[in-house]
């Protein structure tokens, strides 16, 4: 496996994405919507009723609002990998590429960094805006600056990037069985609904602290495992060419 | 002959569809070799597999040196071939240039030999005019024009081309026929997939007729003269029916078809066959005007095959 191979692929794919509106609008519009919708939630509607000890009250729905960033990972990446997979099925591009001197793992691998490294740089794009007005908001009432701290860091480092794999491999799967982007996108779309539940799981009861974090990304660890066997057996030459639909 | 392309006994079977069937071949270097055949006669599946997209189910080849299913061999071989299949597939909203470059790199070519290999080609292709414009505002023609550079841009030594005059107006047609002949020129080995015979006779050095099976290989000139039906027409004064039936006696229940003054005579062997032909004729009262041989077509040849289904002998 040559990484600067994948890389002239990667380079390549991430520029025809740039001319691409419904793909940028997406990169660009979660940091915003998330990094600037939360703070402002936080100031106009939560923190003037938190009560008195607004550290306590407040910290278990900062940790919730924290895991949007492992769901942005999950949806923002499969419009992308569709796009990059089904697209190019679509365009025919895909035959003169694999009769390149690259091997699949390579392209795979290209391919999938290009939708990874948009997505994780969009995601920490809009937790940096989000940790700053958060800790703008909270110094005071708080006493502390709440950001960074061990739960972000897990979020940011390890649940959203293994997110966003699984979220890319799966639109990989999707994409070897259908036949236009809209439904690969529509399929892969369906990927980010279990970190819903699981969002709603943490409103309700759990705790979405480092170590509950880990947990949760030990098993997307595992599912990423499973698709990546799975999308390495339907990204193969031969299959692309004699059975993709 | 140094051969290019080597096979022995190329199988490729899809479930229970054989779509190559035990494919023996060679193409010497500097050859421009024609893979004729009806849709779905196997000559994209012979492409894949020649060029190693695709495995083979039996039987073995050697391209360019590479031994085909060999996994070691793959890379080095898609190194040294290009492609250009049937289906362009270019990137449509890039510049010819973008497409050019990132197919370059992908063959691991130096930056500058890859600046100039893609002025030379946008030049020869006369492109370069248009190598800042989006693909996507291009003709049929141009866009195939650019296919073509872009599976030369790393001089391969072997050039397969899978149709690349198929669904091309006439006039975008002759540009791409053209930039053959100008590769023809500069000694490349290209291997040319077509079901346009005229093509194959004006481009190719050799051609082989393939429908499922290799049926038959050889010159354009050499197929026409083997297997191409020989026939003698004699224009008469006036073509009756007992005139027909006069050189079918002769002959032994020859066909022999009247089309207007023109009595067209199968032939089995024309040198011994002629002199009887005019002899009958004018014993039987016929006044002849005219008596040629035309020589068959690639055409006839390929249809011939193609529909019987007759190996060569």
């Amino acid at each position: 496996m040559r990484i600067s191979q994948a890389w002239i692929v990667a380079r390549h794919d991430m520029g025809v994405f740039r001319q691409k509106f419904g793909i940028l609008i997406g990169l660009i519009a979660f940091p915003i919507g998330v990094g600037f919708g939360f703070p402002l939630l936080v100031a106009y509607l939560i923190l003037p009723h938190a009560g008195p000890d607004p550290s306590t009250s407040l910290s278990g729905l900062l940790d919730a609002f924290s895991f949007w960033f492992v769901i942005g990972a999950a949806s923002l990446p499969t419009s992308i990998a569709s796009y990059s997979i089904v697209g190019e099925k679509l365009s025919k591009s895909l035959e003169p590429l694999l009769s390149t001197p690259t091997t699949d793992g390579e392209i795979l691998l290209g391919k999938s960094l290009a939708a990874l490294l948009p997505t994780l740089l969009g995601v920490w794009a809009g937790s940096v805006v989000f940790q700053v007005l958060i800790d703008l908001e909270t110094r005071g009432p708080f006493g502390y600056l709440y950001y960074p701290n061990p739960q972000m860091a897990v979020v940011l480092f390890v649940a959203a990037p293994l997110a966003a794999l699984l979220a890319i491999e799966a639109a990989v799967v999707i994409s070897s069985r259908v036949t236009d982007i809209r439904s690969a996108q529509q399929y892969a779309g369906l990927i980010f609904l279990p970190f819903i539940f699981l969002y709603v799981v943490a409103e309700v009861r759990l705790t979405l602290d480092a170590t509950n974090l880990l947990y949760i990304s030990a098993g997307l660890a595992g599912v990423v495992l499973v698709l990546f066997f799975a999308s390495t057996r339907a990204f193969r030459r031969e299959e692309i060419l004699t059975r993709w639909k | 002959m140094k051969e290019m392309i080597h096979t022995e006994g190329l199988t490729r079977v899809f479930r229970n569809l054989t779509a190559v069937d035990k494919v023996s071949l060679d193409v010497a270097v500097g050859e421009v070799f024609g893979f004729l055949g009806p849709n779905g006669a196997g000559k994209t599946t012979t492409v894949r597999m020649l060029s190693g997209l695709i495995s083979t189910t039996s039987g073995s080849a050697v391209v360019a040196g590479c031994e085909i299913g060999n996994e070691a061999d793959a890379l080095r071989l898609r190194q040294q071939i290009g492609i250009l299949p049937e289906n362009v597939g270019l990137y449509e909203g890039s510049t010819p240039y973008q497409n050019l470059e990132y197919f370059g790199r992908l063959h691991r070519m130096d930056a500058p030999v890859l600046r100039s290999n893609i002025k030379r080609l946008l030049r020869m292709m006369d492109l370069w005019e248009k190598k800042d414009a989006p693909v996507e505002t291009f003709s049929k023609g141009m866009k195939q024009k650019l296919a073509i550079a872009r599976a030369l841009v790393h001089d391969p030594i072997l050039l397969f081309l899978d149709e690349p005059t198929a669904n091309l107006d006439p006039e975008a047609a002759k540009m791409v026929r053209e930039t053959l002949l100008e590769l023809r020129k500069q000694k490349r080995t290209i291997f040319l997939n077509t079901h346009n015979l005229d093509e194959a006779q004006r481009v190719c050095d050799r051609v082989g007729i393939l429908r499922t099976r290799l049926l038959t290989v050889g010159t354009p000139e050499d197929l026409e003269s083997k297997l191409g039906r020989r026939r003698v027409v004699v224009r008469l004064e006036r073509t009756t029916e007992e005139l027909a039936a006069a050189v079918r006696n002769r002959l032994g229940s020859r066909p022999v078809e009247i089309a207007g003054d023109r009595l067209l005579i199968e032939v089995k062997d024309a040198d011994r066959e002629i002199p009887e032909i005019a002899e009958a004729l004018v014993a039987a009262g016929g006044r002849i005007r005219d008596l040629s041989q035309p020589t068959a077509s690639l055409e006839e040849v390929y249809l011939k095959l193609v529909h019987e289904g007759a190996s060569a002998p």
